[in-house]
């Protein structure tokens, strides 16, 4: 994708509309993915992950990114949640607190955390640091667009994601299998890997 | 300014179908299953045959008293019935129903759009099943949640396809490609996903997750008053935003039969109307699939036919271009 690269003519110091929509939305984003590692309430986070990635999906639109925004939608809230909430009701979810919802690697978790997040808002920084979106001109993150960027330049990437993917799925086909070996509830057991299958199949349209 | 007021009318014009659409499949549901099993149904609210009964139904459920359980999530549980139903307002800005841009707004991933916001209703019953806090309704969300992630596949690859035919995803763009023998091409796609979506809003035959001689009334059992018809209220919103969707993606939308094409929007509701009787019908007509069959028809019949029906749109397009 090419960006209109008129860095000139803005400053950060007299931001539109749009760039105060995209931090405001930034933020409420930022605060739902803190609940969702905070909260002690196991539903509770699977919910409030549903509104951080929600809000990804807004800032992709903001970026007028409208393609990604909507396949955010449909493979993380429509189809990865509802696998979530569906293993959480399997086990029994308490409504209210989970005394064991606590990790002792927590302290190991922030600082794995805080390391990518530095590594991955330096790199975006420093990449597109004087590039902005011409909000007025030819939609840039339309589907036509991506569709061509991604089928031409990028076509290696995406197949070699998919044999990623496929590897997965066989994987988990065969990880769900070890158990019931030739007896009754192997049945159940191929039906269930079909279905925690969903997702990463999905991701590869 | 008279684009805002252009938007502002698009989007009271979608409101007003919002709001009353549902209210009238769900008072021809009444009518057509009554006369399907040999009753007369409403016959004395309004006066002419019983038109204002689902009004009557509505003043009915306002008045009752708003019950939360003592053990359920209050927050989540009170929540529940919006995230249901207002997915649905919006899929419903998106839809096309007449020629020369007669649509709420045009989206460039229209295709996309609508499926993943279709997908979140979803997450209302899960919400509503969960924070219960009653068996029932714990068992309804996980067949709720079980049934979406099984047929959600099979309507996604239908509407591929038909997005491969057209060579976009923008709904208005669809149907600017369509072509009367795309009916014949796309049936079996067609056919798929009206049988997914039938399974994704939950009705009859697929409607295990609210399996009434079971397990009450699922994710449902414990809400009363406003909150239960604002479900009630979604599943027929649903019913009119699935045969929309179908009849724009498979049968043509605004293009008429022979060339008759300018009765334009009269065609998008004549169409809608006839699935949405055949909804209906569905629901008067077939015993309830058990949850073994509904997974086995998804993973088993529908995915594989819509696998076909891809391989097939590829192989025409292919030869014709």
């Amino acid at each position: 994708m090419t960006l209109a690269a008129t860095a000139a003519a803005h400053g950060f110091l007299s931001p539109t509309g749009v760039e105060i929509a995209f931090l405001l939305v930034g933020i409420a984003t930022l605060g739902a993915a803190l609940i969702t590692v905070t909260t002690r309430q196991l539903v509770h986070a699977a919910l409030w992950l549903v509104v951080a990635l929600g809000g990804i999906a807004v800032e992709y639109l903001l970026l007028t990114a409208e393609f990604i925004a909507w396949v955010q939608v449909l493979i993380y809230v429509g189809s990865v949640v509802v696998l979530l909430l569906f293993g959480l009701m399997l086990t029994k979810a308490p409504i209210g607190r989970s005394p064991d919802a606590d990790s002792g690697n927590r302290w190991a978790a922030l600082v794995v955390a805080l390391a990518s997040a530095g590594t991955l808002v330096w790199v975006v920084v420093d990449a597109f640091r004087a590039t902005w979106i011409d909000l007025d001109g030819a939609v840039q993150g339309s589907t036509a667009t991506l569709g061509r960027t991604l089928f031409q330049y990028w076509v290696l990437p995406f197949e070699a994601l998919s044999v990623l993917l496929l590897a997965a799925l066989v994987g988990a086909i065969v990880l769900s299998r070890k158990g019931g070996e030739g007896k009754a509830p192997a049945a159940d057991l191929r039906s269930g890997a079909a279905r925690t299958g969903t997702a990463p199949r999905e991701e590869q349209h | 300014m008279s684009d805002t007021l252009g938007i502002a009318l698009r989007l009271l014009a979608v409101f007003v179908v919002f709001l009353v659409f549902p209210l009238v499949i769900g008072q021809t549901e009444h009518k057509v299953m009554a006369h399907m099993q040999g009753r007369l149904g409403p016959m004395y609210a309004g006066g002419f045959h019983g038109w204002a009964q689902l009004v009557a139904d509505g003043v009915k459920f306002a008045q009752k008293e708003d019950i939360v359980p003592a053990g359920a999530d209050r927050r989540i549980f009170q929540l529940a019935p919006a995230v249901a139903l207002l997915p649905y307002l919006l899929v419903l800005i998106a839809i096309p129903v007449g020629p020369h841009g007669a649509v709420g707004q045009v989206v460039d991933a229209g295709i996309f759009f609508v499926l993943a916001v279709m997908g979140v209703g979803v997450l209302g019953s899960l919400m509503a099943g969960w924070a219960s806090a009653n068996k029932f309704s714990l068992l309804g969300g996980l067949r709720t949640a079980a049934q979406l992630l099984a047929y959600e596949l099979p309507m996604l690859l239908a509407a591929a396809s038909v997005a491969m035919a057209a060579g976009t995803l923008s709904l208005p763009g669809i149907l600017d490609a369509f072509h009367w023998w795309w009916v014949p091409w796309q049936i079996v796609g067609g056919a798929v996903f009206f049988t997914a979506g039938l399974a994704e809003l939950q009705r009859p035959p697929f409607d295990m997750p609210v399996a009434d001689s079971e397990i009450i009334f699922g994710a449902y059992t414990e809400y009363t008053g406003l909150r239960f018809a604002l479900f009630l209220l979604a599943e027929y919103a649903g019913i009119v935003v699935l045969c929309a969707l179908t009849s724009v993606l498979f049968l043509g939308g605004w293009h008429g039969p022979f060339g008759l094409n300018g009765l334009g929007w009269l065609w998008t509701l004549l169409k809608t109307a006839v699935l949405a009787f055949g909804v209906i019908w569905l629901r008067v007509t077939y015993p309830r699939l058990r949850e073994d069959q509904l997974q086995k028809l998804a993973w088993t019949v529908l995915i594989p036919l819509a696998l076909a029906q891809i391989a097939l749109t590829g192989v025409v397009k292919v030869v014709i271009s």
